[in-house]
């Protein structure tokens, strides 16, 4: 943990209170998870660089919401992702080989290489296909939501978006919808303060983003998204809250970007010097490390061998897919309409 | 003469109207500080004040509705839509109301904007960063569609897009925005809207084609020189409105006709070109029309290139063409 870090103010008894009996299980596992993300984003970010994948969208400072979210939902539950939620199918169960064939677009990837690595497809675990447009999940998750109401299911439907998301028309007609419809969902709106270079005060003339909420009557509530344990307990709360009483929430999550917005942004251009500090200062990783640490949950040795272990599922199932070649040319034409005449393509002549 | 990138073409032409008239007010993501993820306004905001150029919230409706406003004012807004795959939140005051102010107030309210946006593939950007969606705004009368291939076309296009009375929707090969250079007029340099430009001459066939795919077209051609038909390509330019006339001229000198566009086939504006042969051009035809587009699915990524048309596929459709008459 570096010298900066800001640490988490919880001793045992109050992570207790937030995380209910098993909590030393959940901080582990939690562990587990970010080290894992952290170890891909770094990975991926170099494979994209040398020209290995074709692009990457790091999710680096905001590992703590995900996985929070991962643990914290249950399996009839519907993840909406929004840009950097991909974490969350992992954890959900979606294997990380399978994510890794998406991320190299080959063959073997579930949606076939049609899709910018990062957006994965992954049904198995309730995690719906994203575009790459901003917002639009936003009123799909007021949707399914619709359908676990009207079939009397328990589940949730958690949408995603980022601060910028909150400036188009879908956030605006879905939680209006949500409220007048009184639905099962969770907003999660991960504030990273940035939208590429627009900073968040001049994406909205708000003090807070959750304030938003309160114009059509939803409760909301802010979280330090870069504290675990203050996620996992939003995620529980929340959640339960909603299947008791259906009717939508909104928890903004503050964050900080770790990373440029994308492989193909520059920060230097639009970012002060002094923001790297800060959320350094916030890196959820190292907050949560500091607190297993201090309450000796977290050995140095414990810590080594959990880092290796990512790098060796990493390693492993970088090696798998790479070895994979493209999706066949075939592929082009399937999926586009599930009946009808198949569309024209290139022939078997064409280079 | 200055040697430019079609991207630094750009800038430069978006630079004269704004130092040539005080009313020209940009908007959009990422345009200020950052230049656009493009770097089309590298320096602009800077140089000009951003109240001039304007770094908006994420909403390309927003974007484009208070472009309108500015227009209806008298203001010259020059709207930018990051790509224009992000365009659709703002269909809707595009088709509904910059295209139809004019119109719908017998002339009292002209919504004169120029939308600039970077289309097509060829960039890794999957289904959501290589669209080319011409044909929506070229279907949809009131708007003229603006794509130019070269970077002296860029500028010239641009600047009288800015001063023309009409709103134009400008979209801009993004794939050639630093792969193609050339040498570009200084100074206010104005390139009229709805003239094609024969861009190489020949006698036994026409290529048409436009933006990003004007330069594969060309390609073909020159493949084919040494020892197949002698093809004519032309730069369609300004796709609404067409210059009818000149296509028409190299239709009726070659009698061939094979269309290019990376944009699905059905329905997109190859269809409209087929159409106006058929219609205008059918007794000097030779052979049937053949078009070489991208294939009717979303846009692909990890295939994307055999999804775009090359000059290899061109060359296949101009000997097919030629064999059939
Ligand atoms: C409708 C739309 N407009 C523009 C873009 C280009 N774009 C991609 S991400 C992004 C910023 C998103 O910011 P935010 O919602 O805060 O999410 P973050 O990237 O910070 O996670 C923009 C402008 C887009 N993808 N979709
Ligand atoms: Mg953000």
């Amino acid at each position: 943990m570096s010298a900066g870090t800001v640490p988490l103010p919880y001793d045992r008894a109050a992570i207790g209170a937030a995380l209910g009996g098993d909590w030393e299980e959940t901080l582990l596992a939690a562990h587990h998870w970010m080290t894992l993300a952290r170890e891909l984003d770094s990975r991926m970010l170099g494979l994209q660089r040398q020209g290995r994948i074709g692009f990457y969208g790091p999710a680096t400072g905001q590992e703590a919401v995900s996985v929070a979210a991962g643990l914290a939902s249950r399996a009839e539950d519907w993840v909406v992702p929004g840009l950097r939620e991909q974490l969350v199918a992992l954890v959900r169960g979606h294997s990380l080989t399978r994510y890794m064939h998406h991320l190299f677009a080959n063959d073997r990837d579930p949606a076939r290489g049609r899709q910018m690595p990062c957006h994965p497809s992954a049904r198995e675990v309730k995690y719906v296909s994203m575009s790459s447009v901003v917002g639009t999940q936003i009123t799909h998750a007021v949707g399914l939501a619709y359908g676990l109401k009207l079939h009397k299911e328990s589940g949730v439907a958690l949408a995603f978006f980022g601060d910028g998301a909150t400036s188009g028309n879908d956030f605006h007609a879905g939680l209006n919808f949500a409220a007048v419809l009184s639905l099962p969902v969770l907003f999660c709106l991960t504030n990273n303060q940035w939208a590429i270079s627009l900073p968040v005060e001049r994406q909205t003339h708000v003090k807070e983003l959750a304030q938003k909420a309160a114009a059509y009557g939803i409760a909301s509530r802010r979280v330090d998204g870069t504290d675990f344990v203050a996620c996992y307990s939003s995620f529980t709360q929340g959640l339960e809250a909603i299947r008791t009483a259906p009717g939508p929430l909104l928890c903004e999550f503050t964050l900080f970007r770790m990373t440029p917005h994308s492989s193909s942004d520059d920060p230097s251009r639009y970012q002060a010097p002094s923001w790297m500090p800060q959320a350094l200062a916030h890196d959820p990783v190292l907050r949560l490390e500091e607190l297993l640490t201090r309450h000796g949950l977290l050995s140095e040795s414990a810590q080594r061998s959990m880092k290796e272990e990512a790098a060796r599922l990493v390693k492993e199932a970088i090696a798998e897919a790479e070895a994979v070649g493209p999706p066949a040319p075939d592929s082009l034409l399937t999926d586009v309409r599930a009946s009808g005449p198949r569309p024209e393509g290139p022939g078997p002549e064409v280079p | 003469m200055t040697e430019l990138t079609l991207v630094q073409a750009i800038n430069r032409g978006l630079q004269q109207a704004m130092h040539d008239d005080a009313d020209v007010v940009m908007l959009g993501e990422d345009i200020g500080l950052n230049g656009g993820v493009f770097r089309a306004t590298d320096g602009l905001q800077k140089e000009f004040g951003a109240e001039r150029v304007i770094d908006t919230p994420l909403s390309e409706t927003g974007i484009v509705g208070t472009a309108v406003g500015m227009a209806l004012y008298g203001l010259k807004p020059v709207p930018e839509i990051q790509f224009q795959d992000f365009i659709y939140p703002a269909f809707d005051q595009i088709v509904s109301e910059v295209a139809k102010f004019r119109y719908r107030s017998g002339g009292q309210y002209p919504c004169h904007l120029v939308i600039r946006s970077p289309y097509g593939g060829g960039v890794k950007g999957g289904l959501y960063h290589s669209q080319s969606a011409e044909a929506y705004f070229a279907h949809t009368a009131g708007l003229k569609v603006v794509i130019p291939s070269t970077p002296a076309d860029a500028k010239g296009l641009l600047l009288s897009s800015i001063y023309d009375e009409d709103p134009v929707l400008f979209f801009e090969p993004k794939r050639i925005y630093r792969a193609v250079s050339g040498e570009v007029p200084d100074g206010d340099h104005r390139v009229p809207l709805g003239v094609a430009k024969v861009v190489r001459e020949g006698t036994d066939l026409s290529l048409f084609a436009y933006g990003a795919m004007v330069h594969p077209a060309l390609q073909a051609a020159e493949t084919l020189a040494s020892d197949g038909p002698s093809v004519e390509v032309v730069d369609l330019r300004t796709l609404s409105p067409l210059d009818e006339k000149a296509v028409l001229a190299s239709v009726e000198k070659t009698g061939r006709a094979v269309i290019v566009h990376e944009a699905p086939r059905f329905c997109g504006y190859g269809a409209e070109l087929a159409a106006l042969f058929a219609e205008k051009a059918l007794f000097s035809l030779k052979a049937p029309v053949a078009r070489v587009t991208g294939y009717d699915t979303p846009f692909p990524y990890a295939l994307e290139h055999l999804y775009l048309p090359n000059a290899a596929r061109i060359v296949a459709a101009v000997r097919t063409t030629m064999a059939a008459g």
